[in-house]
């Protein structure tokens, strides 16, 4: 027997909460602390539901989902409670949209949105706002945390860092690195999983800082080009200036699950290098003089041929790479094999 | 054996000490030896006779006096009046002694020792009877029995919720699990509440049989008093009382050659008001940070380091050598249908005599007032009682006759809670009092759910516009709105507490909020 | 790996040996955390250093650097002897186990006689040998620290040995994991960028491997083992070698003997370097060729368990800059070959196939989430992990193998073991990693030293030290610490300024001419 939303009829999977089938089936509930990777977590409370023959209204993030069971998302009782909740939360911080980097990213928003929440309603935001920019890549603006716990579930469960954690209670909960140490200064490692979690705009990468906002930007998923883990990265791109603004693990990867480390989330640098190479180039006196493709090739041809007909094809050596692609290491070994006539090739496998 | 024509029992409490008890014992000694009494008035030290805000106080028998509030210039007087004369010296007693404290009149279990032994003497318990029932379920019952015949009492949980305590066992009494704990709640976090003190100061022994009857009953080999550090006094007589029991064979390996094994370890909390709640209760214990966790699981199938776990409040335990001994009838012969046995509460505020009473569940709140609590103080005008605890309800005058009990209260949108009733006269302002409930659940909120630490924050910001003059009406109906979303959706009780007061105040009292607004 | 990345999983025991898992392979590493953190796995940590890792395993123990493979005898000598092993998989799946323990069973390898060899405790070889071995499931993790020793391939086959006697080869779980330390390291390895193997480890000395190449690729083709890396450069040395082709390669930095290979690079008559940067490798060069990044075009790279995963163009190479592939077509044309590849995907399917294990793996049939090898054919899911039901070769072969001491050893002169990684903030010689400065303010070139050596020598914390091998001196940083063992110093070797490989012995591995970076004799001193 399938189970009913709002009158709908869906199929369920084992084990499933009834969140979990209607966002699979692009049934919007609000919800702020529930990411598939940290799981239920029942603390922002805006994904509440009726079911008929439950008493009350049941956050649907922690419900499993059972055969026949009738669950309501749209009702009065269910939206009246969500806004006030959804008011409260943001009340209870500095939501600046118009020049927040989360801006179309960010689920607050989408939960506001939703509800028609226009404005906060409630006097609750800090005087203070209070950021921490003491980490190289990472920036914390704390006042517009919702302590949602996704990065501090996030940090001890599933980068198993376990650095973040809550200080302090109720109200004044807030996110701690360590024993409340600045960011740059705690045991952090950067690995960004934080970041990638969080569902606002309280922790973010601080190279991204008026680079460019989520929908301007082309989302292309690649390979990580660092060890040999092979995390699936996506990067974002801004496309008019062809650089890569931000890199977010890929979720659904068996190899990375959207973990990353701080040099597959942050060093990508080299790419847009100023230091690269844009042209061949020849030395000529000791000194390297530019050259283009049309003189480099034949002359590069030249001389191998050359040392090939002298010293004969073992006297090539080449070294492929183990940082470009199976088909150039396919293409570099047959070049050396067929055309120079050597089995010299080999690579820093060993070093 | 030693002969003495009069017993004097002087409460030891944390109160009690504070006022110096210590040194006019002292005193007294010194005195009754000037007039050549020692051998015939015997001092003993017993754990709270039961009244609070009484100072020293001191039990006498076999007159069954109460001298309250002593100092240590009474002592002449009352050695040389009382002891030496027989003239019991009127104007230091208990007012109204006869009716209010006649100790049989209440039908006393769970304090039934209290005030009356030696509580850091285990052969004094094992004196009143104790540990009988304990030397009986080991060897004479099954656990299964057990779990039947305290199921079969109708006892519920005494710390708050009202739950079955034989059920919540049978959940976890046929799991076969390689560990089973069993978990006191002692971390008594209401405000205004000290029963649970009272019971664990004065009769330590009766909590340890009961931890180890329900131990035995669930299959857990090791239990865990969870208790707050300031109760200091409690914790060493706990521990004294443990490692008596040690030495008597109740507790260690294979007890009474039964194959049982059974330790019991102190767990001192930071007495937060969320760790009532049995699951935020088990993760302070676990050593990670006190907030609730989501059930299921349920802590009878998976609690304390993931394995089955059974919670149980201080009174609850404290019931059940009496229910064993005596069997299931006996006890039902106690309170009401539905709710039995006696409950103790402790009474405070306006009256005469705040303090414990334990009496029959479905009593009424008018009796326990009037009688228990001695009336109102000074014959002032009774205006309200919170009852229930911070987290009950205020009832006002045409309420007072509502039977004391879970299902009479349920009728009336109240609870029993844990048992706290503050009394106010009227001279008291509801404003203030709701003012410094808010405050304390604002200050008790974990910040584990967004309706609960952002609610509580904005119902404080509300009342505090209220109380400086700058509510508007409307701010009633917002934080009764607000109050109804917390408790539809909070992730704890905590959260859902604020609704009763809340409601039950604005309702009740709406002038007083009124008044504010003017 | 032989088995894979989510498997970590199904196993009861990790052993990690001769790898700085968090700071090399972070992410394998979170998943091992995950595991001891859930209570899945327990983990034993076997390393000179005591890694981060260590902080999470039951039992940690320091080993001399270049004892693996006494401590992994030890093991077995106490599993056999305590009678843990698994005695179906040895006689259904193995054979030579008598080999194995005639080796292995030698009082030589006893607890007692190897903590002198090793600095392990032996009550603490048991306590391991004895988890280790009553696992239900136990599985291997190592990088460098196992490989990169003059017994390099004794190290690994003792793992294997293990391995099969404990019968942890051929189930989700188990496994020999080397985790391999570049993003295509795997890849290079699979499409024959060796000196004996043609793609899908098909042996340039097999005729009818040589056969089908030749057919495949119309052109006639050497039987003859090529040179290695090592072997590369001193036959450039002795001049053999006169044109070296490198691509994406800075062997300035990476190969051992640093002062050793720039002599040998400015000895050829033509070197030729391919890669988006002039890195101190290029500087040497007669050409430069630029090539471009991966985020700039498309291909496959396959990890550490076999998966081949998709690249996809990110963004627009810089003018000038052209595919590896295209300039190497480029050159192949010059040279007369009859190279006519439109797109990448022309390559792999010559790839699919040449390379029986690759054969399935089409462009098509990628996906996002790739496919492991083996996968012969179209229709073959891929493969999670390997050995299942049979090995390769049929029975899994025990070898007996000795112990031997490294190349150079401590003396008077040199007192100190030196050892040399990477850190988690760079990666291999920083050609890509130090480009970016945030990198570089988290973490610079710097010598662990311990406590005991430093106090001994009156070395502070971050004070410039000078260190010195045989081979020449560069001066770094000391990082003064509790966790490495007296005795023993570490270097990163991602840095220019402080180049670890102007020290590291270049003796190697006869069999996988592997060099030592792992142990050689070296002082330090301080700068006046």
């Amino acid at each position: 027997m399938p189970i009913f939303i709002n009158g709908r009829e869906f199929e369920l999977k084992p084990g499933e909460t009834v969140l979990e089938v209607a966002l699979r089936n692009d049934i919007y509930i609000p919800h702020l602390c529930f990411h598939p990777k940290t799981g239920k977590a029942g603390k922002c409370r805006a994904c509440i539901v009726e079911v008929e023959g439950r008493r009350g209204l049941l956050t649907s993030c922690n419900l499993v989902a059972e055969e026949g069971m009738k669950v309501v998302t749209d009702s009065k009782q269910v939206k009246d409670a969500q806004k006030i909740i959804v008011d409260l939360i943001l009340s209870s911080g500095h939501h600046d949209c118009l020049s927040c980097e989360q801006n179309g990213n960010c689920e607050l928003q989408d939960a506001a949105y939703y509800l028609g929440i226009e404005r906060p309603s409630f006097d609750l935001a800090p005087a203070e706002i209070e950021t921490d920019n003491s980490s190289e890549f990472i920036f914390v603006d704390r006042s517009k945390c919702i302590s949602c716990g996704r990065c501090v579930e996030g940090c001890t469960r599933t980068v198993v860092n376990e650095v973040l954690n809550f200080a302090n209670r109720g109200f004044e909960t807030r996110i701690s690195f360590d024993n409340e140490l600045p960011m740059g200064e705690s045991t952090c490692v950067q690995c960004g999983e934080c970041v990638q979690l969080c569902p606002v705009g309280a922790i973010i990468d601080s190279r991204m800082i008026g680079r460019g906002r989520t929908w301007e930007l082309e989302k292309v998923e690649t390979v990580c080009p660092y060890c040999g883990v092979g995390c699936k990265l996506e990067m974002h791109v801004d496309r008019q200036k062809n650089e890569i603004i931000r890199v977010t693990g890929v979720e659904d990867s068996p190899t990375n699950e959207g973990m990353l480390c701080v040099k597959g989330r942050y060093g990508f640098d080299f790419v847009s290098s100023q230091d690269r190479i844009t042209t061949p180039l020849i030395k000529e006196n000791g000194k390297f003089r530019a050259a283009d493709w049309a003189e480099v090739i034949p002359y590069v041809g030249k001389k191998l041929k050359a040392i090939k007909k002298e010293f004969g094809s073992d006297a090539i050596a080449g070294l492929t790479s183990a940082k470009v692609t199976n088909e150039e290491n396919f293409a570099f070994q047959k070049f050396m094999r067929s055309e120079i006539g050597t089995n010299n090739v080999d690579h820093c496998a060993r070093l | 054996m030693k002969f003495y024509r009069s017993h004097l029992l002087i409460g030891i409490d944390d109160s009690s000490l504070q006022a110096g008890v210590k040194e006019f014992e002292t005193a007294l000694r010194n005195e009754l030896a000037k007039h050549n009494l020692t051998d015939e008035i015997n001092i003993l030290e017993t754990g709270t006779l039961g009244y609070f805000g009484t100072g020293i106080s001191m039990l006498v028998y076999p007159e069954q006096v109460t001298y309250v509030n002593l100092k240590l210039e009474y002592i002449p007087e009352i050695v040389s009046e009382h002891f030496l004369k027989g003239r019991i010296v009127h104007k230091y007693i208990l007012d109204k002694l006869s009716s209010k404290y006649d100790f049989n009149y209440q039908g006393r279990i769970v304090l039934k020792n209290s005030g009356v032994i030696d509580p850091e003497n285990i052969e004094e318990y094992i004196g009143t009877g104790g540990y009988e029932a304990w030397e009986k379920a080991l060897l004479e019952m099954k656990p299964e029995e057990i779990v039947a015949e305290v199921k079969a009492s109708g006892l519920r949980g005494r710390g708050g919720a009202g739950f079955p305590a034989g059920l919540k066992w049978s959940f976890t009494q046929p799991l076969a699990a390689e560990q089973k704990y069993l978990v006191i709640n002692a971390d008594e976090g209401e405000p205004g509440t000290f029963k649970d003190r009272l019971i664990m100061e004065g009769d330590p022994h009766k909590l340890m049989e009961g931890i180890m009857i329900a131990s035995y009953a669930i299959g857990a080999t090791k239990a865990y008093i969870y208790i707050r550090g300031e109760y200091k006094l409690c914790i060493s007589r706990l521990r004294k009382a443990i490692d008596q029991a040690k030495e008597y064979g109740l507790l260690g390996k294979n007890i009474f050659e039964s194959g049982f094994d059974l330790d019991v370890e102190i767990k001192i909390g930071a007495g937060a008001y969320v760790c009532g709640e049995e699951t935020a209760l088990i993760e302070s214990m676990e050593g990670n940070r006190g907030t609730p966790r989501s059930k299921p699981p349920f802590p009878g199938v998976k609690g304390a380091w993931q394995r089955p776990t059974v919670v149980n409040n201080v009174e609850t335990i404290t019931n059940v050598p009496a229910i064993i001994k005596n069997g299931a009838e006996w006890f039902k012969g106690f309170g009401v249908e539905g709710c039995t046995g006696t409950k103790v509460y402790t009474i405070m505020g306006d009256v005469s005599m705040p303090g414990l009473c334990e009496v029959d569940m479905g009593t009424e709140l008018r009796k326990i007032i009037n009688e228990f609590g001695g009336g109102m103080k000074n014959n002032r005008k009774f205006k309200a009682a919170l009852v229930g605890g911070a987290a009950g309800v205020f009832l006002s005058e045409k309420l007072l006759d509502v039977k004391m009990d879970f299902n009479s209260l349920n009728e009336y949108a109240a609870v029993l809670g844990s048992g706290a009733i503050l009394v106010m006269n009227e001279e008291v302002d509801i404003v203030e009092m709701l003012w410094s409930v808010i405050r304390f659940f604002r200050h008790e909120s974990c910040g584990k759910c967004s309706p609960c630490s952002n609610g509580n924050e904005i119902l404080y910001k509300l009342i505090n516009n209220i109380r400086n003059g700058e509510g508007k009406e409307k701010d009633l109906d917002l934080m009764l709105h607000i109050a109804a979303v917390m408790n539809d959706t909070s992730f704890c009780a905590l959260g859902e507490s604020l609704l009763l007061p809340v409601k039950s105040a604005i309702e009740n009292f709406r002038e007083d909020f009124l008044q504010r607004m003017k | 790996m032989t088995n894979d990345i989510a498997g970590i999983k199904d196993t009861d025991v990790i052993m990690i040996i001769g790898s700085d898992t968090s700071a090399a392979h972070p992410v394998i590493a979170a998943r091992i955390k995950q595991a001891v953190r859930e209570g899945t796995a327990q983990l034993i940590v076997i390393d000179p250093k005591k890694i981060v890792m260590a902080d999470y395993a039951k039992i940690y123990a320091a080993q001399r650097p270049g004892s693996d493979v006494a401590v992994l005898n030890c093991l077995m000598h106490i599993i056999i002897k305590n009678d843990l092993y698994n005695k179906e998989f040895v006689e259904k799946r193995t054979e030579a186990f008598d080999k194995l323990k005639a080796e292995v069973m030698k009082d030589k390898y006893s607890p007692e006689n190897v903590e002198k060899l090793s600095g392990i405790p032996a009550e603490k070889l048991i306590e391991i040998a004895e988890m280790f071995g009553k696992a239900e499931t136990a599985s291997i993790f190592y990088a460098m620290g196992i490989t990169q020793h003059t017994t390099g391939t004794d190290n690994v086959k003792s793992v294997a040995n293990i391995q099969m006697l404990c019968g942890n080869l051929g189930k989700s779980g188990g496994g020999v994991n080397p985790l391999r330390g570049q993003s295509n390291v795997q890849g290079a390895c699979d499409m024959g960028g060796l000196p004996n193997v043609y793609p899908g480890y098909q042996k340039v000395t097999d005729e009818k491997a040589q056969e089908k190449f030749e057919k495949a690729w119309g052109k006639k083709l050497s039987n003859k083992v090529g040179l290695t890396v090592t072997e590369m450069i001193d036959e450039a040395y002795n001049g053999k070698v006169k044109a070296l082709y490198v691509m994406g390669e800075n062997p300035y930095l990476s190969d051992p003997d640093q002062n050793h290979v720039i002599e040998a690079l400015n000895k050829t008559d033509f070197l030729i370097v391919q890669d988006m940067f002039i890195t101190e490798t290029a500087e040497l060069a007669d050409v430069v060729l630029p090539a471009s990044a991966f985020a700039e075009k498309e291909g496959h790279f396959t990890n550490t368990e076999r998966r081949v995963q998709r690249l996809n163009k990110v963004i627009d190479a810089p003018v000038g800059a052209k595919d590896d592939w295209e300039i190497i077509q480029l050159l192949a044309q010059e040279m007369g070959g009859k190279w006519n590849y439109k797109t990448v995907s022309d390559i792999t399917a010559e790839i699919n196939l040449l390379t029986p294990s690759y054969g399935g793996i089409t462009w098509e049939r990628v996906g996002r989430m790739g496919l492991q090898w083996p996968c012969p054919t179209e229709t073959h899911p891929g493969t999670p992990y390997l050995h299942k039901g049979n090995f390769a070769r049929g029975l899994g072969l025990f070898s007996g193998i000795e112990f031997k001491e490294p190349d150079e050893l401590p003396d008077e002169e040199y007192p100190l073991i030196l050892t040399t990684g990477r850190v988690l903030q760079h990666f291999h010689t920083g050609t890509m990693s130090r480009k970016t400065e945030g990198l570089n303010r988290l973490a610079g070139p710097m010598v662990m030293i311990s406590v005991e050596d430093a106090e001994k020598m009156g070395i502070g914390n971050s004070e410039e030290i000078e260190i010195l091998t045989r081979r020449g001196k560069i001066k770094a940083p000391a990082f003064v610490t509790k966790k490495i063992s007296p005795g023993v110093i570490y270097i990163p070797f991602h840095y220019k300024e402080s180049p670890a490989n102007r020290l590291t012995n270049p003796a190697i591995d006869p069999v996988a001419k592997i060099p030592e970076y792992k142990v050689c004799a070296a002082k330090v001193q301080k700068i006046n």
